[in-house]
């Protein structure tokens, strides 16, 4: 592998590896069972320096922003190493967000340059806001023959075969703008220089290399910060090779294993359970003698790998599951959300060790990582190489906020010097999340201090994203918490969003009614886990509000729907701008109601 | 060709076995997610047998921001 303390950006690291492993495999693009491309390091250079010199005689040059909204594919990477080699600014945008907001965030990043597959393109060119586009470039991939690019340029079309202009960066300068979930249309463009890259990739890679002969599956979006460092800038710097797999289906998955005998690949939470699922259904149905077997082999294998892993063993002991898996694989990446322990340490029975770790995009992806010295699914691991982790205004058992520092904390946030103040304080990055050190130095997580919740597959959703989809329901004002933050629970599982809801004054004769319409509100104010009987009984809403309610519910994509309501009676406090106070109504909330008054939907 | 009424109605079916679900209880307004209490990776699992049923290639990304099985038929009548 590079070594990376002689490198000041990722174009140079890049460009260096490019030239260090020219005839290794760097890229096996897969569609289902089909083999759609495989790539030379060479190969890839030469895709990638014509793009980047008609980048150069386009205008872009050191600090321009180019965005790219793709689906993992070659042509992602390959546009990204035409942007650093002309010393651009990346901004890498989730392509599975609405165009809408792709719009938004274009914008905000004033990214000049867009590049775009055509079916993302479609979608955008068809949104209200679409003039709104300030991309002076647009190159689309895979545009159909004579389709309308509404004067975008074909991806395919745009090279130029005279050499392009290496342009070095400085380790402080920014590489990439990689937006994390925003707050009430606050977009939070994380501004992660050439040094957090850099730095971050030499860590996770002293834990767990990568060489020539490495096969990597790429199947987390490459925008999110984990596949583009453990799916890409990893990889690339050591001379593996990624695997792109066009589709998400747990079937093909499973076969690309095979396939491609796959090294290491990073799921998230809900796709490891598809995993385990599937994996103990096989179990039960083997017949009774070979079930006994086999959890006689995986009691052998837990036993010889307390202390750490052992591969050959398990493969030896537990072929059949390792064959599975394509008989080759180190470790699986688990990442985007919390884990259950009871799935790691399943993983890890069998001698397929998961490398559960943490982090946020703030923090330029991995913050800790289990290393394996022993396991221990309980945790999150110990903070990585040049990462420290405090623990900050700890309680009694030592619980308090997570705070990060090292140099892979991110710059700052694009444009938004107040919440980067608020954010890094003396150089420590705030992360919102509640944890504690153990004495081995493992960070355990017991829930967050801010209001979001984040979900099996990975989404951060704050509530007040999801706000303005119940904008116009017949109440006097509502508000979204995470159950959590109005309840604390030293959980990261399962987390719900309830709608708050003080309902219209409604006129005296309507309200018998309101009783019959929605009986199960008056049910839960009842409830005999009420904490104070005396307490006057919730309110209900009318059976057509909760309707309007769940109606609205349903327009918001799965992820972010609320779990259910919670009827409250009082005006909601205000700041003088008629801001609601959340934090003064969740204080509220908190001492007067319980879980149980939710009205579940 | 079928019509979208017919795509809609072998789609119901489709989920209605896949997911174990009697079909009467399913209508093309419904939000699948919700009414079969399935995930994304699940949706598309439902994805591969509308596939194999229409014997059709459908990329995953026909999936994005669909939730009824109006919507879905509409996309899958799209493309046969």
């Amino acid at each position: 592998m590079l070594d990376l303390r002689h490198y000041n950006c990722l174009g140079e690291a890049l460009r260096a590896a490019l030239d260090r492993w020219p005839d290794e495999v760097c890229l096996i693009e897969a569609d289902r069972d089909r083999e759609n491309a495989r790539i030379t390091y060479r190969q890839f250079e030469q895709a990638a320096l014509p793009l980047a010199r008609a980048l150069q005689n386009a205008g872009f040059q050191s600090g321009s922003r180019a965005a790219i909204i793709m689906t993992n594919q070659s042509k992602w990477l390959i546009s990204a190493y035409a942007i650093f080699y002309a010393g651009g600014v990346l901004v890498p945008l989730d392509y599975k967000l609405p165009a809408g907001e792709q719009l938004q965030l274009l914008a905000h990043s004033k990214a000049e340059v867009l590049i775009v597959e055509y079916h993302l393109w479609r979608a955008i060119m068809q949104t209200d806001n679409f003039k709104v586009l300030a991309a002076r470039l647009v190159l689309v991939t895979e545009a159909p023959p004579g389709a309308d690019l509404a004067g975008a340029k074909r991806w395919e079309n745009f090279h130029d075969s005279r050499p392009p202009i290496f342009v070095p960066c400085k380790r402080r300068d920014p590489a990439c703008i990689v937006y994390s979930s925003g707050t009430g249309g606050r977009p939070k463009g994380c501004v992660l220089t050439h040094e957090n890259y850099l730095e971050q990739c030499r860590a996770l890679t002293a834990l767990y290399p990568f060489s020539p002969g490495v096969r990597y599956l790429s199947i987390l979006p490459t925008n999110h910060a984990i596949d583009f460092m453990v799916g890409f800038i990893g990889p690339f710097t050591c001379g593996a090779t990624v695997v792109h797999l066009r589709t998400l289906r747990p079937e093909y998955i499973r076969e690309a294993f095979t396939r491609y005998r796959i090294t290491y690949m990073t799921v998230v939470p809900m796709l490891l359970k598809v995993l385990e699922r599937g994996l103990r259904q096989r179990f039960d149905e083997l017949p009774r003698g070979r079930r006994r077997v086999l959890r006689a082999l995986i009691g052998i294998n837990r036993a010889f790998t307390r202390r750490r892993p052992k591969l050959k063993l398990s493969r030896k002991l537990l072929g059949q599951v390792h064959k599975g898996f394509g008989g080759e694989l180190r470790a699986l990446f688990v990442g985007g959300a919390f884990t259950e322990p009871s799935t790691l340490q399943f993983f890890y029975d069998l001698g397929i060790p998961v490398g559960n770790g943490y982090g946020c995009t703030e923090a330029g992806t991995v913050i800790t990582l289990n290393d394996f010295r022993p396991f221990r699914a309980d945790t999150v691991g110990k903070p990585l190489p040049g990462i420290e982790v405090n623990i900050l205004d700890p309680d009694a058992e030592g619980v308090g906020e997570v705070a990060v520092r090292g140099n892979t904390v991110m710059s700052h946030y694009l444009d938004d010097p107040e919440m980067t103040a608020e954010t890094i304080v003396d150089g420590w990055l705030r992360t919102g999340d509640l944890g504690r050190i153990d004495k081995s130095g493992h960070l355990q997580l017991l829930g967050r201090k801010k209001n979001m919740i984040v979900t099996e597959e990975g989404k951060n959703v704050y509530p007040e994203d999801i706000e303005a989809a119940f904008e116009g329901i017949t109440a006097k004002e509502f508000c979204v918490f995470a159950a959590n933050y109005l309840w604390p629970e030293r959980t990261m599982v399962g987390e719900q969003l309830v709608l708050v809801v003080h309902p219209e004054p409604a006129p005296p004769a309507s309200a018998p009614n309101a009783e019959e319409a929605a009986p199960d509100a008056f049910a839960a104010s009842e409830s005999p886990e009420s904490p104070e009987p005396d307490a006057p009984a919730a309110p209900a809403i009318a059976s057509e509000v909760a309707a309007e309610i769940e109606a609205r519910n349903r327009r918001l994509i799965n992820y972010k729907r609320i779990s259910g309501y919670l009827v409250w009676d009082r005006d909601f406090p205000r700041t003088a701008s008629m801001k609601i106070k959340r934090l003064d109504l969740a204080e509220q909330i908190r001492k007067d109601r319980g879980r149980h008054h939710v009205v579940y939907l | 060709m079928n019509t979208l009424e017919q795509t809609t109605e072998e789609i119901l079916n489709l989920a209605a076995t896949h997911f174990k679900v009697p079909r009467e209880q399913l209508s093309p307004s419904d939000d699948f997610f919700k009414k079969l209490g399935i995930n994304s990776l699940q949706a598309l699992d439902l994805l591969t047998r509308i596939e194999q049923h229409f014997r059709i290639e459908l990329p995953d990304y026909e999936l994005q921001g669909v939730t009824d099985f109006r919507t879905l038929a509409e996309r899958i009548q799209s493309r046969l």
